[in-house]
């Protein structure tokens, strides 16, 4: 690369020409310096000239390496004349800067640091800090000489070492130089107190314990006479204010008084840049007002004066005048909100989203971001140019954009604004920010999915292109969603949802390089459901899934997925009396399993062989269809087997000895002790795998369905091991059978828990009798849920959970959400209310541009906030932006019904407030609007009790997704 | 906090680095790499801020400049003003254009130590050289030494 001498025209201040001179001449001289021009002999000329000549990465490594052997040897030479030695310094630090090692010129840096002459010093105080970290050993020497420069008379000496401390004098070292430090705060040089502050916040920084009892310094030196120093004050007492501003409200006044005569032109005027009153000080001054006046209103009071002042001399046209608007927005936003202010910075953002420059479109998406938490309707009248900087090339201003988005999202425009989302996600190639979006995606939909068709769509959308890098407790979440449906009244609709699932993953399951965590949805999804409606023949299915675990020869889970997944279709045909013959490619994958290193896999291959010799009513009992959901009674003191120890001891069996109370024995028993052993005892899980027969009763069904357990599907690291295990049950005796196959599944790891004890204690309790309660009722759901997920960790062993414990958590939860909901659900509908108006009055005001605006209004859906059972399409994104702008920034038509409500009026004014305190308002409104708008809607749709329906409408509303009570705690997982 | 200054040719060579935490010289190439592969991508006429959350950790941002054959980079976390480290940016450009008289890149080559000494001087302590940099104009004894 040859260097052009291509110039930068700098626009050169143009206050006082005559300094400017001053330091042109100084440069001038420096530049020239001594020999080369440049200051540097031949050598270092050449060296920098080929270096830059270089052709390739591995010519200049070349250059670089003779240049290294050539340095290590002349710094070894012990005549070099102090001079040279500088430059060779200096070629050390490029060496280093390109990437080499020079770790043996290191010792060099620290001897130049020792030398009388300040140009020397200074170098090496440079290339120290450079080369050397804090933690480096050959600091220990460089403290020494800080020590003693810090003593020096001339005070660039003192400022050098200064400068060096900042860089190198770690937490241990602080105390050698501290007192000298403080010292240093009242010289009377103010490029020395000033470099001494600095110093002081960097110790406070790296410890803040060691000089804890110094901080009153800071508030001291903010007197200082010099603005510089009084500047560089602000930056250590920010950060303390940040952690604790109670501490310095007294100092609202005085920063404000600094602020006003900053900006009233105060300083001298070699503090202006760009005709700005030093814009980094007031810049500062605004950041630590927005932290005291956050929340305060008396402190806040004292700050509107100069913020409006500053508002009103701000200067648009320069970069930095916009910079110190936009600080101000930010404190606006942050202090208590003052009406008059907040009109102002919605002004001055409204000027940023208009500008040209793309700096300060990013700027005003920023601002924007921060006013409509404080006031949502600010972001009405900039939805064109929110929309434009959707639409813009620029990366950076749509991420931002999207990020401004995600902030304003609502069950109302959550359409839309996932849609786009996902269709920019697609596209981008980041990974780190891919995740991102994907996670932030998927946490929208979940909180205000308008439906859970749409919900399952979009979660397929993002499965599909981001699958890996989504938690796979999504994916859960997910199966969970269509397992469940919308509750239980509403059968007709679930199968419908299924079925279309069903519909849209066998279109898509042949597509090549899908995310694992997909596949398992697919599987799974295809093996509950996928001849649930008739349409598909159960070999077809059969076969789509044998090509999965073909297609995947190494993903374990993904195969385990699909073997269970054949094996429930096997089952759910044999139930139903038909007769299917196993394929024989299909034949070849069970046998090959079974031979397969995965123990899991294993089993699973032998429980698929094992269930397809039983009888029809067994089968039925075992894999019952779409089960995954009911909720299973565990007997957990296994009472039922009473009868039989009692005969077992009166036969003159020894009592059970718990493996705690055993010593020395290796045994198999104990599950709690496990917990422990876990992997010491890997032994153990393998004999019960090994030895199939008598009957580890597992359970089949995506354990974690319905379970109301705030760690919902709490996915343990071998995910796969939660994939319910339908178990052969050929060698139990047929009576046992009967009870114990009643339950309904999701119990793999309990009933090896049973299963185990039962081997140890030589009594074979094979069955239990369990009950099964198809309910999704409070209690035994959540004895089944706690069951269940204790079940999944417990795979491998598990805590004990109090389970009663957790019911009376839940309960308290479930009572909470419930109460809680009614009024988030009015909250919603007031909103509605509040804002249809507003909308219109914007689309009246753009009537003009689009006449056609008129009837597109009316006709577009309404807000889906009325109805639930019904999956509404989404507004598919259209190009009118206007439409868009409707599905983006409220309610996307003025709904007559709405607002008509009477809550319309009552809620118009006091919008600022209902932040604040939402529940206020929300009460009165509340009987007006949600009654008139749910019962009949909801009525309609949902069971008999009208009460029912409408409680649980309003649940489905605070959490987002479905109606069925439990689903609360994913969200607050989530959110949490 | 500012974290990191760079100057690099717009053929991705380094002309300057400084880190104010320390990162180890190998690493130095790594960053140098990451951030020339975002800037190199990225158009004319789009903003000057750039998100680097997976080059320089979570919540970090890029504010560059593309001056003639030179990008000017500073890396900063949450608590810094775009806009501002923006004319922080400037600012640098211009106490080198004083230093050097009507600097180019050839300047910052052969003088970096000069520069390094420039960004040193006024970046000790990140927060503090916003306004660091504006008695340099006045403190000229500070130039007046000859390095």
């Amino acid at each position: 690369m040859t260097e052009t001498s291509v110039h930068w025209r700098v626009t050169s201040k143009k206050n006082n020409g005559a300094t400017m001179e001053q330091l042109r001449t100084i440069g001038r001289e420096l530049a020239m310096g001594s020999q080369g021009g440049w200051g540097q002999s031949k050598e270092f000329l050449d060296l920098v000239k080929s270096i830059g000549e270089a052709r390739s990465k591995a010519e200049e490594d070349r250059i670089i390496t003779r240049e290294l052997e050539h340095l290590k040897r002349r710094l070894a030479d012990p005549d070099v004349p102090r001079r040279r030695m500088k430059e060779l310094l200096l070629r050390l630090v490029y060496a280093e800067m390109l990437g080499h090692d020079a770790s043996f010129g290191h010792i060099h840096a620290v001897k130049m640091t020792h030398d009388e002459s300040l140009p020397l010093k200074r170098t090496g105080y440079l290339a120290v800090a450079l080369f050397l970290d804090e933690r480096h050993d050959l600091v220990i020497l460089v403290v020494n000489t800080i020590q003693k420069d810090l003593r020096s008379d001339n005070y660039l000496v003192v400022c050098a070492a200064l400068t060096a401390a900042c860089r190198l004098i770690g937490e241990e070292a602080i105390p050698a130089v501290l007192p000298q430090v403080v010292e240093l705060l009242a010289h009377p040089k103010e490029a020395v107190r000033k470099k001494a502050v600095m110093a002081l916040h960097r110790f406070y920084q790296r410890s803040p314990s060691s000089v804890s009892h110094l901080v009153s310094n800071f508030r001291k030196r903010l007197c200082d006479n010099d603005p510089g120093v009084m500047g560089a004050t602000l930056c250590p007492l920010y950060d303390l204010i940040l952690e604790d501003p109670n501490a310095y409200k007294d100092l609202v006044v005085s920063f404000v008084n600094i602020l006003k005569q900053v900006a009233e032109r105060r300083l001298p005027t070699s503090y202006d840049y760009h005709q700005m009153p030093a814009p980094f000080i007031q810049i500062k001054l605004l950041k630590i007002l927005a932290v005291l006046g956050s929340g305060d209103k008396q402190a806040s009071g004292h700050m509107y004066t100069v913020l409006g002042d500053i508002f009103r001399k701000g200067d648009t046209a320069s970069n930095i005048g916009n910079a110190i608007l936009y600080e101000c927005i930010c404190c606006i936003s942050s202090i208590f909100p003052n009406p008059k202010m907040l009109d102002a910075a919605a002004e001055t953002t409204s000027k940023f989203l208009k500008s040209d420059s793309h700096n300060l479109k990013y700027m005003g998406i920023d601002a924007l971001g921060r006013l409509i938490k404080i006031n949502p309707d600010i972001a009405e009248e900039h939805q064109l140019a929110v929309i434009d900087c959707l639409e813009d090339p620029d990366d950076t201003l749509k991420r931002k954009t999207f990020e401004l988005l995600y902030k304003m999202t609502k069950s109302t425009n959550v359409e839309v604004i996932v849609d786009r989302m996902i269709e920019y996600m697609i596209n981008i190639t980041d990974h780190h920010y891919k995740t991102e979006i994907a996670s932030r995606c998927v946490e929208l939909a979940e909180q205000f999915a308008p439906s859970n068709q749409w919900f399952i769509q979009t979660m397929n959308k993002v499965f599909e292109h981001a699958g890996d890098l989504v938690n796979i407790r999504v994916a859960h979440n997910l199966m969970r969603l269509i397992a469940e449906g919308f509750g239980e009244e509403d059968e007709g609709a679930d199968s419908q949802l299924r079925s279309s699932a069903v519909d849209s993953y066998l279109r898509i399951v042949g597509e090549p390089k899908l995310p694992s965590s997909f596949l398992q949805i697919i599987c799974w999804v295809l093996g509950e459901y996928g001849t649930a409606d008739g349409k598909y023949s159960a070999s077809y299915i059969i076969g789509k899934l044998y090509d999965v675990a073909e297609a995947h020869p190494t993903d374990d889970t993904v195969r385990a997925y699909a073997i269970s997944a054949i094996l429930k279709i096997f089952a759910f045909e044999i139930a139903l009396g038909r007769k299917i013959d196993m394929l024989p490619e299909c034949q070849s994958l069970v046998d090959e399993l079974s031979a397969s290193h995965s123990t899991d896999l294993q089993q699973r291959a032998y429980e698929l062989q094992a269930l397809l010799g039983l009888d029809k009513q067994a089968v039925e009992s075992v894999m019952p269809s779409d089960a995954s959901c009911e909720d299973i009674e565990i007997d957990r003191n296994l009472s039922f087997l009473n009868g039989y120890v009692q005969q077992a001891f009166e036969k003159g069996a020894a009592p059970y000895i718990p493996e705690s109370e055993r010593s020395g024995v290796v045994s198999v028993g104990n599950y709690r002790a496990q917990d422990h052993q876990e992997t010491s005892a890997h032994a153990l899980r393998f004999e019960a795998y090994e030895l199939p027969k008598p009957s580890l009763p597992l359970a089949a069904s995506q354990a974690s369905i319905s379970m109301p357990t705030t760690d919902l599907v709490p996915v343990p690291e071998p995910s796969y091991y939660k994939e319910d295990h339908p178990m052969s049950r050929s060698q139990t005796s047929s009576d046992s059978l009967s009870g114990e196959f009643g339950l309904k599944l999701r119990l793999d790891g309990v009933q090896k828990k049973w299963g185990r004890p039962a081997y140890s204690s030589s009594s074979t309790p094979s069955s239990s009798t369990s009950n099964q309660q198809a309910t999704n009722g409070g209690a035994s759901s959540e004895v089944g849920g706690s069951i269940s997920s204790q079940a999944r960790e417990s795979s491998y062993g598990s805590k004990k959970q109090q389970s009663t414990e957790v019911s009376a958590e839940k309960q308290r939860l479930a009572a909470s959400l419930f109460g809680k909901a009614d009024r988030k659900a009015q909250a919603a509908a007031r909103k509605t209310s509040k804002e249809s108006p507003s909308t219109e009055k914007v689309s009246a005001a753009k009537a003009t541009p689009q006449p056609a605006k008129e009837q597109v209004t009316p006709s577009a859906p309404p807000p889906d906030l009325l109805d639930l059972g019904e999956p509404v399409s989404s507004n598919p994104p259209l190009a009118d932006p206007f439409t868009q702008l409707e599905g983006l920034l409220g309610p996307s038509s003025a709904s007559p019904v709405v607002s008509e409500t009477p809550a319309s009026s009552s809620s118009k004014t006091p919008d600022l407030m209902s932040i604040f305190s939402d529940d206020v308002q929300t009460g009165a409104t509340s009987n007006s609007t949600e009654p008139s708008l749910g019962v009949n809607v909801v009525a309609a749709k949902k069971g008999p009790s009208l009460q029912d329906a409408l409680q649980k409408d309003a649940a489905a509303r605070q959490v987002g997704v479905t109606p069925t009570g439990n689903n609360p705690i994913l969200f607050k997982d989530l959110l949490g | 906090m500012i974290q990191a200054v760079m100057v690099m040719s717009t053929q991705g060579k380094p002309r300057l680095l400084k880190f104010y935490s320390y990162q180890p010289p190998e690493k130095h190439q790594d960053l140098v790499r990451g951030v020339f592969q975002l800037l190199s991508a990225r158009p004319d006429n789009v903003s000057n801020f750039v998100k680097v959350d997976a080059i320089f950790g979570p919540g970090t941002k890029l504010v560059y400049k593309h001056l003639a054959t030179l990008y000017f980079v500073f890396v900063f976390d949450s608590s810094e003003n775009e806009l501002a480290v923006l004319d922080l940016v400037q600012v640098f450009v211009e106490t080198l254009d004083r230093c050097f008289k009507n600097v180019c890149e050839l300047d910052i080559v052969f003088n970096f130590n000069k520069a390094g000494e420039t960004v040193k001087h006024n970046q000790p302590h990140t927060e503090v050289n916003f306004r660091a940099f504006q008695p340099l104009s006045r403190d000229q004894s500070f130039y007046g030494q000859k390095i």
